[in-house]
């Protein structure tokens, strides 16, 4: 309704060149939006409907869906033990990237945001790991948790202790996976906040440093507040990225044991397609979906609006 | 110019004639034996230098990987024509979908009597055929007898689960490790399990809770195996950290002597312990088949393994049966098993195995009397996932055998 009487109006004020300048957009958009439309259509809203669809059927992916269940799937995943311990664990995942990610990427980028070549070193000794494909990482860190033959094992030997399995710890073995996801993300935290931490105007530092600020006041009062839309940023990316950790869990501990480590993702990649439930998986998808587009409708609502 | 049209238009007949050769694909999950891959690799050449008009391709999937792609495959474009399978209720999930084609009617009888009763049956439902058995599978326990002397143990006197549970003790008490397994892949515990419940409810117990009689996967038989697995799990058995090592891993563990027994299918000793790796525990290395339990109503001969072979999928070329059969005709069986790559399923080829360990699990083979396939493929992904899953949990002490029987009943019903 808005955009309607925003045209009527714009239309009875538009002068010749104007008009013709309008033509000019509607023929572009014409030209240029149905090739982005029909691929958008095509890869993003009609696997998505598939899915929506698929939710309400008990399918095996072969065939066509025929056995309609309503939303017995939806039913089972809110009872099953194994897809409430996946969403504690994702939970987990945020709470964990919010209070210990986060403010230790905040914490080295105050460190380290001045160009000097050996802040420049490190920058680049903490983002590596992000560079690493998750896949990679995985498999490195459970070849370092292994108590056979890991750095896990040098250290038992040497105290001589007996070796220890930590991802086959029921109470330990998402800790391990936690571990990993902080190590390997913490530096594109780290990235966004020197960038922005390096568009703070230097005056604005020194005028606070000259009326007396401590270097933590300066942090407080003049740095912190600066960067805050980058860390509003990253604590998006952060949620919806803990939403879907998946490629560092499966090397890892495979979800396991007794399935006490996956985190939604994997849930669904387990239960769902490695065992041929699409339309359960499918189900599962749905609510991750609904669930990733709440967050990120309400958070964008909440903190990033641009100030009035 | 006539001559240029014509050169043009011959130019262009040729181009249609090279590319109208017919093509077929052939998916098979990854292994990790380079034999394999040369058998494969051999028969193909073999085949395309008889027919020059038809292309083979060959393409490996990482086994999840293909279980979990092969459903999307088979009904995109890009259909396979023939598909490895393990048979069980995935291979009747593919026929009902209608994506699977019955090839009986273009079998000889003579061809199809060739193979063993089993293994034929396994592709077979009443007279319609589904596809072709090209090998069999056995899972055994195997022994490292050096350890086992060490711990004074005698290998021919274990017979029955009470010997195999006092010959662990034995183990415990020498301080070697009595069995090695990768229980991070689930499947190689669930051997001990699906062994247990043959032998306390046969394969009769299993087709009764499939269908549906009595109490199903609830029955004394499954719960019955939970409770013969946690006697062995109560022993603390395993090498640590048995649930973060992997299958390849535990095999490999094994070769290293890490450990006295390990349940497995023969296949490990193609790719690990035996041919291809210059065979680490030769002399040492026995065979030892599951332990009987003396269950009323159960099966101490049957074996458990697999019968793996191929499907041909619908809308397939005729080629592509023809090369199924080319590959599994009486010849490359006798290949394979000369070079210890598999035990053949066409009758009467098992005698070209000159390998002294393929022999043996041959002759088991040969006198089980049943031979139930794997219940992680047996009874579909879904259930079989299950299977796998409580297998693990019991090791790990997170479920009761009544709880993990009633685990299955629930996915089976869900399934």
């Amino acid at each position: 309704m808005a955009a309607v009487n925003t045209h009527a109006e714009s239309s009875s004020a538009i002068d010749k060149p104007r008009r013709k300048s309008m033509n000019g957009r509607v023929a572009a958009a014409l030209v240029l939006l149905p090739p982005a439309l029909v691929l958008f259509t095509l890869f993003v809203i009609y696997p998505l409907a598939g899915s929506g669809i698929y939710a309400f059927y008990d399918w095996n992916g072969y065939g066509t869906p025929t056995d309609f269940v309503g939303l017995q799937n939806f039913e089972r995943m809110m009872g099953h033990a194994v897809f409430q311990q996946a969403v504690m664990n994702s939970l987990k995942v945020i709470a964990v990237s919010l209070l210990v990610q986060l403010p230790l990427a905040l914490v080295l980028a105050l460190m380290i945001y001045r160009r000097t070549p050996e802040n420049t070193i490190f920058r680049l000794v903490f983002f590596l790991p992000y560079i690493l494909a998750e896949i990679a990482a995985g498999l490195i860190w459970s070849f370092i948790m292994d108590g056979n033959f890991g750095v896990v094992a040098d250290i038992t030997r040497a105290l001589g202790i007996d070796p220890y399995f930590i991802t086959s710890d029921r109470s330990w073995a998402f800790t391990a996976v936690l571990v990993v996801i902080v190590w390997k993300y913490f530096g594109f935290h780290m990235m966004i906040y020197i960038a922005a931490l390096q568009g703070v105007p230097k005056d604005m530092i020194e005028a606070a440093r000259i009326e007396g600020a401590s270097r933590l006041g300066v942090v407080r009062y003049v740095q912190i507040p600066m960067i805050k839309p980058a860390i509003v940023v990253s604590v998006f990316f952060s949620v919806i990225g803990a939403l879907q950790v998946f490629d560092v869990v499966i090397p890892l501990t495979n979800g396991g044991p007794a399935n006490s480590s996956h985190t939604i993702v994997t849930y669904l990649y387990t239960f769902g397609l490695a065992r041929l439930k699409i339309g359960y998986g499918s189900a599962i998808g749905v609510v991750l979906f609904i669930t990733a587009v709440l967050v990120a409708v309400f958070y964008q609502r909440l903190f990033m609006r641009k100030p009035a | 110019m006539k001559a240029i049209l014509g050169a043009a238009a011959l130019c262009a007949f040729a181009a249609v004639a090279a590319h109208a050769e017919t093509s077929v694909k052939l998916l098979r999950p990854e292994s990790n034996s380079p034999g394999l891959k040369q058998f494969y690799a051999d028969v193909i050449a073999e085949y395309e230098a008889a027919h020059p008009d038809v292309d083979v391709e060959i393409e490996f999937f990482a086994s999840e990987a293909y279980k979990t792609k092969l459903p999307t495959m088979l009904q995109s474009d890009a259909r396979p024509d023939l598909i490895y399978s393990w048979a069980g209720l995935t291979l009747a999930d593919q026929v009902k979908a209608g994506l699977v084609q019955d090839i009986s009617g273009s079998l000889d009888k003579e061809y199809l009597d060739s193979f063993t009763p089993g293994a034929r049956a396994a592709f077979s439902n009443g007279d319609a055929v589904y596809g072709l058995p090209m090998e069999a599978r056995l899972v055994v326990f195997f022994a490292n007898q050096e350890l086992t002397d060490k711990a004074g143990l005698d290998l021919a006197a274990i017979k029955t689960w009470d010997d195999f549970l006092a010959a662990v003790g034995k183990l415990k008490g020498a301080g070697i490790t009595p069995l090695v397994s990768g229980g991070k892949d689930k499947w190689p515990l669930h051997f001990y399990y699906s062994y247990l419940a043959l032998r306390e409810g046969g394969p009769q117990g299993i087709r009764a809770a499939m269908d549906d009689d009595g109490d199903g996967f609830n029955s004394a038989a499954f719960v019955g195996a939970g409770e013969r697995f946690k006697q062995l799990v109560d022993l603390d058995p395993f090498q640590p950290g048995v649930l973060s090592t992997a299958a390849d891993q535990g095999n490999t563990m094994f070769a290293e002597g890490k450990g006295a027994f390990m349940l497995m299918g023969d296949w490990a000793y193609t790719q690990t312990i035996g041919v291809e790796q210059g065979n680490l525990l030769d002399g040492s290395l026995k065979i030892l088949p599951f332990p009987a339990l003396g269950a009323s109503g159960g099966d101490d001969a049957a074996t458990l393994g697999g019968v793996n072979g191929f499907a041909v999928t619908t809308g397939a070329p005729p080629e592509a049966l023809d090369f199924l059969k080319f590959l599994v005709n009486a010849e490359h069986q006798r290949e394979g098993a000369r070079r210890a790559l598999f035990v053949p399923v066409i009758a009467g080829t098992g005698d070209a195995i000159e390998v002294p360990f393929t022999q043996e699990i041959n002759a088991m083979l040969e006198a089980s009397p049943s031979h139930q396939i794997f219940l992680d493929q047996f009874l579909g992904a879904s259930v079989g996932g299950t299977i796998n899953d409580i297998s693990a949990d019991l090791v790990s002490g997170d479920v009761t055998p009544t709880e993990a029987a009633e685990r299955i009943q629930e996915a089976w019903e869900f399934r």
